[in-house]
């Protein structure tokens, strides 16, 4: 971005919503408001409280285990769509729905089954990561190039073999969609633990909300926002390693 | 010079006399292939081809000279008809036959070196003993010092190379060059083409070649097997007796190629018109 031929980074555009807040704040404009430096100063208050410390674990270890849950049954669903014709004829419709669909509404029948605990955040991050990750698999496989198929047979690969190489071919793709699930999953936690609402940062949520702590609730959301960009800038690096051969595809 | 006419009863015959004393790798019996029930793509295409020899299919497109290679590499299974290599049929891909890629087909995310000993690495071989294989092919093409380069930091010359390293590296009989040169600028190809010439004096293997290249095909081929379109037959068969043991360059001067050359063309011109 450029402002009179001075080149600003894109995040300025952060400053001026953070300097609009804190005078919305200052002059309690709005009642859910507070000013963005008393959100700010009660982040060391969130954090250091044992309530956090047990949010953030139980938080992680969900969210881990749906993710991870999510990429390989993703990639499986993915590998299968785009290898077998009849499996994708079957699966690419509800696939599709499931990754449009607002998931959230669900939630509560995955509460249902699985009861007010860790399993439902678990299933509902994998119900919010799994849909995109089988999709682009699928794409990246259905994008393998012909005749490095081709080649595998002509110099007598293994049918495992070849199916390292289409792997290998599809990976940039793959790592597109755990990208997106990574972000996607993010939301399934909170969704989930917004919904169960006595587990991990869900509880904490109610918590500061029903005792009117704004400010300690808009700090939470800031750590929220602040690991979903984080974990979403290493699978970028992590993407950017593998670019090399992406472009080098025709 | 030698050129024969064959009509189609005359398919099967002995080719010229010169080569009746060679044997045969590859015999090729009757094959017919037939894409969806309805498209004709290879009709009654008996051949044989000679141990050691380079021949070249030559056609314009849609005389299903890939076809023809892809069933000669087991890569396409023929509608009816029989491939024969060294005696025994051909149900599939084999150890005895390297195919070389129109794109290349190299996989983006390996070195040069890992490319080129990927055929290798297939069979199992040890990773010394494959690498060391793999480096003296890549020597022997003219890509030493490229090794761990990757294939997007080649050219599309270089990239064929590697291509044809990973072909010689497996020692098969036969190299299965499909359009090898078509992807590549033409300064380039007549590089490629003088080293192929080089190549061939040093590996004594049989060479198949499908190109669309009439100068192409005579510069380098032992013999010339012209394809006719729709339905792909053969049309006719042409032995150049081109002295290739000098300058590679000065063969593009001789009468004996320039006048093959007119009279391919007088052939082909009929199928483009």
């Amino acid at each position: 971005m450029e402002i009179y031929g001075y080149r600003v980074p894109a995040a300025a555009a952060l400053i001026v919503w953070v300097v609009i807040w804190e005078i919305v704040g200052r002059f309690d404009l709005l009642l859910m408001f507070p000013p963005f430096t008393e959100v700010l100063a009660s982040l060391p208050d969130v954090i250091g409280t044992p309530s956090f410390a047990e949010a953030a674990r139980i938080t992680v270890v969900s969210y881990l285990a749906g993710l991870a849950l999510a990429i390989v049954v993703g990639i499986g669903i993915g590998l299968l769509m785009g290898l077998v014709k009849r499996a994708d004829q079957i699966l690419n419709m509800w696939v599709n729905i499931f990754l449009s669909a607002p998931l959230s509404a669900l939630v509560p029948v995955i509460m249902i089954l699985f009861g007010m605990g860790s399993p439902t955040v678990v299933a509902t991050v994998f119900m919010f990561a799994v849909w995109i990750i089988a999709l682009d698999t699928r794409a990246g496989v259905l994008h393998a190039s012909p005749s490095l198929l081709e080649m595998g047979r002509a110099f007598g690969a293994s049918r495992g073999q070849r199916l390292k190489l289409i792997l290998l071919s599809a990976l940039p793709e793959i790592l597109a969609g755990i990208r997106l699930g990574v972000i996607r999953g993010v939301k399934g936690v909170v969704i989930g633990q917004l919904l169960v609402s006595i587990i991990g940062v869900g509880a904490l949520f109610s918590l500061y909300s029903q005792n009117f702590l704004m400010a300690h609730f808009w700090a939470l959301i800031l750590i929220l926002f602040a690991f979903a960009l984080s974990l979403a800038e290493l699978i970028n690096r992590l993407e950017a390693r593998v670019e090399y051969y992406a472009g080098s595809r025709s | 010079m030698n050129v024969t006419h064959l009509s189609e009863s005359r398919a099967h015959s002995a080719p010229a006399a010169g080569d009746a004393a060679r044997d045969a790798i590859i015999e090729v019996e009757g094959i017919h292939k037939i894409y969806g029930g309805s498209v004709t793509a290879l009709e009654n295409i008996n051949l044989d081809f000679h141990r050691g020899a380079l021949t070249s299919l030559l056609g314009p497109s849609g005389c299903g000279k890939t076809t023809l290679l892809k069933i000669l590499a087991g890569l396409l299974q023929p509608t009816s008809g029989e491939v024969r290599v060294n005696g025994t049929p051909v149900t599939g891909p084999g150890p005895e036959r390297a195919f070389v890629f129109q794109d290349f087909a190299l996989m983006p995310w390996a070195t040069v070196l890992r490319n080129a000993a990927y055929g290798l690495e297939l069979r199992g071989v040890s990773l010394r003993e494959r690498e060391e294989r793999a480096r003296h092919y890549i020597d022997e093409v003219g890509l030493s010092g490229f090794e761990d380069k990757y294939p997007h930091e080649l050219s599309g010359g270089m990239r064929q190379r590697v291509g044809l390293a990973r072909a010689l590296a497996v020692d098969a009989d036969v190299l299965l060059m499909d359009e090898p040169f078509s992807a590549v600028d033409e300064q380039t190809r007549r590089k490629f083409q003088e080293d192929l010439i080089r190549l061939r004096e040093i590996e004594k293997k049989t060479f198949l070649l499908v190109t669309h290249s009439i100068e192409e095909a005579v510069y380098l081929s032992d013999r010339i097997v012209l394809l006719s379109p729709r339905p792909g037959r053969v049309a006719q068969i042409v032995t150049p007796e081109i002295d290739r043991s000098g300058d590679p360059d000065a063969i593009r001067r001789t009468p004996e190629y320039l006048d093959l050359i007119d009279e391919i063309w007088a052939g082909l011109r009929t199928y483009v018109e």
